[in-house]
């Protein structure tokens, strides 16, 4: 309930204050985003299943953001940033459905 | 009723929030920005030397294009250039062989015969003299015939009833030349003692030279089709 409400006021702000991105930032944040996502149907489908730790939550999370940004800076630094940013989505993007899919077997049993 | 918050609910809905408008700001920066903003440093090196090759080419093909066009102009005034001096030959040569009408400073001359008709050679030594003194156009005009242009193959013969033939025309006295050319020097020429005048007012008749200042010249030569003179290559 808390995180629905959380989501919709982290929209609402994005779409209100219109920051930019900082150039520094602007490699990382799509791939923090994926990873942050990923994080979050972890932990959905850990609700689900009834195995839900906020601790294991938050760290999660954290550290899929800073794993992702160091594995994008690292690849930036050896001159293949682009690939190994592919790379990092297609990881990230497979766990995604992995866990979308387990949401999915248990919310509609099929 | 009352929800109770917890801090690691918290500190969770703090991060979903944080996700969610991460989310929201980079689609919102990818779909305002162009896709340059977000490129990394060695697809911005490639499309730049694509950009640098590609404005080469466009240069090249300006430069080749600017010659074809100079080339192009160069040869269409140098035609037309050619085309205004054939012109300028063709009037010139049609009024010497009498082709074209023309018109010009000139004298109008009339030759009365007195109780003796003009002979042949009389009329044909004034236009001599004329000629000589820079005559370019001339013709010559008489009673019942119609006037005829004076070229280089014109002759004058002495016709019945004291009549002229010039040019295969019979007219009879008195005559009207109309000469183009410079009338100061004409006119000095047909006056000369021993001379046209001279010679006309022994046989009792009359010379009478009017300037006119603008004279026309508008009898036409046919030109006849050369029987045996051929151009020489």
């Amino acid at each position: 309930m808390i995180a629905v409400l959380a989501l919709v006021a982290g929209v609402v702000a994005g779409i209100l204050i219109e920051p930019t991105v900082p150039v520094a930032l602007q490699p990382y944040l799509p791939i923090a985003v994926v990873a942050a996502l990923d994080a979050v149907f972890g932990g959905v489908r850990a609700k689900l299943d009834g195995v839900f730790d906020d601790k294991q939550f938050v760290i999660s999370f954290v550290s899929n953001v800073l794993v992702a940004a160091f594995i994008v800076f690292l690849g930036d630094q050896l001159g293949v940033g682009g690939q190994l940013s592919t790379g990092v989505v297609v990881v990230l993007g497979v766990r995604i459905f992995g866990n979308v899919a387990a949401i999915r077997r248990r919310l509609f049993r099929a | 009723m009352r929800i109770r918050v917890s801090p690691a609910d918290a500190v969770i809905g703090l991060l979903v929030a944080l996700l969610a408008f991460a989310l929201v700001v980079q689609v919102k920066s990818n779909a305002g920005d162009t896709q340059l903003a977000n490129a990394r440093q060695d697809d911005l090196v490639r499309i730049l030397s694509d950009l640098n090759a590609r404005e080469q080419r466009l240069r090249d093909e300006i430069a080749t294009l600017q010659a074809t066009l100079s080339q192009l102009g160069e040869g269409a005034a140098g035609r037309e250039a050619a085309l205004a001096e054939a012109r300028r030959r063709a009037d010139e040569l049609g009024i010497l062989a009498g082709t074209l009408a023309a018109r010009g400073e000139g004298l109008v001359i009339r030759l009365i015969p007195g109780p003796e008709p003009l002979a042949a050679s009389t009329v044909l030594e004034a236009v001599e003299e004329l000629r000589g003194a820079g005559a370019e156009a001339a013709q010559i005009a008489g009673l019942g015939g119609h006037p005829v242009r004076i070229v280089a193959s014109t002759y004058f013969a002495d016709g019945s009833g004291g009549g002229l033939v010039v040019g295969g025309t019979a007219m009879g006295g008195p005559y009207t030349l109309t000469v183009i050319g410079p009338a100061a020097t004409m006119r000095t020429a047909l006056t000369i003692p021993g001379g046209v005048s001279d010679a006309v007012a022994r046989d009792g008749g009359t010379v009478i030279v009017d300037e006119p200042g603008e004279v026309t010249v508008d009898a036409i030569h046919v030109p006849t089709d050369l029987r045996h003179a051929r151009p020489v290559n």
